[in-house]
């Protein structure tokens, strides 16, 4: 090699942050034009939304005559939260939803630090054990007071509804992904149905129907809790999506897998959980976790069944004639929450994928 | 060598839709033989062996293994299943599993060995195929031997009685093929039951006891490989031959 060609570098141009600009930015006029035109759109808005919901806003205080500044009346959160959080429930048995909290959030936190032992019996007692605490924590029992479900409500009812629906609707969307594949007609044809009707219906009917129509349809005296036949249609509603996602991961499986694990001599429950679902679960991870956001986020329509939800609640507070005219900051602050939770699922699904990856 | 009868096929016949694709094949392989299926593609030569092992069903005649006959029955599926080992032109190897969870799930959750035995087995036939070395690695982390080499690993973990190979160097590199070629010669010494559909001709000649040509789902003509490659009787045998030597 000559010594010349060692004294040529790249172009000093396409390196450093001048460079990156350039390329990125800058590239040619259209380029150009877009980028000083969102630079613009982002001096409109970010400055008085960052004053409305920081600089100026009032943090401090106990009534509305607190809220002197400009900005952002966060004093109405404030002195709202129980309500928000917990809804109705009783001031003196809330430690009993704090405790339930507590064991998931731990029980939780175990299972996402890597490589500690154990982990099955974790999520085993997750699956298990924890929702019968759960029931008996919240609606009572075992000398517990009992606590009605219509006094339910705010945040607290939000993740019993989102957290039931999700953690039921996957395995039985699961089972009808692979009823509905079945060679069986008759197992077949009831699973597409299945899938098919509630999938044809909107959820805000399905919820009409399990709170007004299905009491009639009831013998007398029979009477199912409202909030339990709101979850039972969540479940199957979010089921019969989750189905068809699953479906598509099972149709994108190489026949070579199948053939290989039948050849081994594995039965067909023991092909599908052990060969089949693993892969064809882990290639549909990002449309399973964005129906489970879209479910989470739907459980807002349980209030026309007259369940006040965590964002039924922040409007019913706002209606509160000591807080008329705070509807702004309530749904500034619903919107953080949702989106805390939903980018929390987020989250977790891409590490899962990274984690999951074998390479194909 | 012993004649005990491990297969037997009398008159199978099967069709995929109006395609007759078995067409009255009749064939009995003793406890030891070495069978080397060839033939043009389209042939039958990959169906016949799925017929074996029930991964196609055949719709006419009588398949027996090892004095079990196959039936629609799931028990006689399995069992015969547990005899009889596959490897696949493609591996087919779970890439969601290491080289070892692929080679002892199957005797786990099928011949319920301990997880400790069952894996202590896997890393002996391992070894015997040359990569326990890459047992911890994953499939897609293995060159295209290799992975054909952990499929025949995974296939012995079962302790198969017959091993059925179709088309198991076809998708290989060339100069992958030995080493795979190799682990079959090993596996033939060792006395298994095999039945190879290939188009290797060489390890026809040097393991097969005999040689069976098909063309549209028929056999044409079956001999052992002196006579096969010498004195072909059959014009298409011939044509054949000579296109692939």
């Amino acid at each position: 090699m000559s010594t010349a060609n060692k004294e040529i570098g790249p172009p000093v141009i396409e390196l450093g942050a001048m460079g990156w600009l350039r390329k990125n930015l800058f590239s040619n006029w259209y380029n150009s034009l877009l980028t000083i035109f969102g630079l613009y759109l982002l001096y409109v808005l970010i400055p008085p939304l960052v004053n409305w919901i920081f600089l100026d806003a009032n943090f401090v205080g106990s009534t509305r005559d607190d809220c002197t500044n400009e900005g952002a009346c966060w004093i109405f959160i404030q002195q709202n939260i129980k309500l928000i959080f917990y809804g109705l429930y009783p001031t003196e048995e809330l430690w009993r939803i704090n405790f339930v909290y507590l064991i998931l959030l731990i029980s939780g936190a175990y299972l996402l630090i890597p490589n500690l032992k154990h982990k099955g019996w974790v999520g085993a007692f997750l699956l298990v054990i924890f929702p019968i605490i759960c029931v008996v924590m919240l609606s009572g029992g075992l000398g517990l007071e009992a606590v009605e479900t219509r006094l339910w409500g705010g945040l607290f009812l939000t993740l019993v509804i989102a957290g039931v629906g999700i953690v039921l609707s996957l395995p039985i969307g699961v089972m009808l992904a692979l009823g509905r594949r079945s060679k069986l007609p008759v197992v077949s044809i009831l699973c597409t149905i299945f899938i098919e009707i509630w999938r044809g219906v909107p959820l805000i009917t399905v919820l009409f129907m399990a709170s007004n129509m299905f009491p009639l349809f009831m013998p007398e005296g029979v009477n199912f809790d409202k909030l339990i036949r709101a979850l039972i249609g969540v479940m199957f509603f979010s089921a019969a999506y989750l189905a068809e996602v699953v479906r598509g991961g099972l149709q994108a499986m190489p026949k070579g897998q199948y053939e290989a694990s039948q050849a081994v001599g594995l039965t067909y429950w023991r092909m599908m959980a052990l060969v089949i679902l693993p892969q064809s679960l882990k290639m549909v991870i990002p449309a399973i976790i964005g129906s489970f956001i879209a479910i989470f986020k739907d459980t807002t329509l349980v209030l026309v069944i007259g369940l006040f939800d965590f964002l039924g609640i922040i409007q019913f507070v706002g209606t509160n004639p000591d807080w008329l005219g705070f509807s702004h900051e309530g749904y500034v602050f619903a919107a953080a929450v949702f989106w805390v939770f939903c980018y929390a699922m987020s989250w977790y699904s891409q590490r899962l994928e990274k984690k999951l990856d074998t390479g194909r | 060598m012993s004649s005990e009868l491990m297969i037997e096929m009398k008159n199978v016949h099967k069709w995929f839709g109006e395609l007759h694709v078995l067409n009255d094949i009749n064939l009995e392989i003793n406890k030891g033989e070495k069978i080397v299926i060839c033939g043009p593609s389209g042939s039958g030569k990959s169906t016949l062996i799925r017929c074996i092992n029930r991964l196609e069903e055949h719709q006419r005649g009588n398949i027996i293994v090892e004095g079990t006959e196959l039936t629609n029955d799931s028990r006689s599926i399995e069992r015969i299943r547990g005899e009889v080992g596959m490897v696949f032109q493609q591996f087919n190897l779970f890439p969601h599993l290491s080289i070892l969870d692929n080679c002892s799930l199957a005797p786990i959750w099928v011949r319920k060995l301990p997880k400790a035995e069952a894996k202590e087995k896997a890393m002996e036939y391992l070894k015997r195929v040359q990569i326990d070395d890459q047992a911890h690695k994953y499939p897609a982390q293995l060159s295209g031997g290799q992975q054909q080499r952990a499929a025949i690993a995974r296939a012995l973990c079962m302790e198969p009685r017959i091993m059925l190979f179709d088309e198991p160097t076809s998708a290989l590199d060339p100069e992958m093929i030995k080493e795979v070629l190799d682990v079959m010669v090993g596996l033939a010494q060792g006395g298994m039951t095999m039945i190879v559909v290939t188009h290797e001709m060489g390890f026809a000649k040097e393991v097969a006891d005999s040689i069976i040509f098909m063309d549209e789902g028929q056999i044409v003509e079956a001999k052992n490989p002196k006579d096969f490659f010498d004195n072909p009787e059959s014009e298409r045998t011939k044509t054949f031959l000579s296109q692939i030597l």
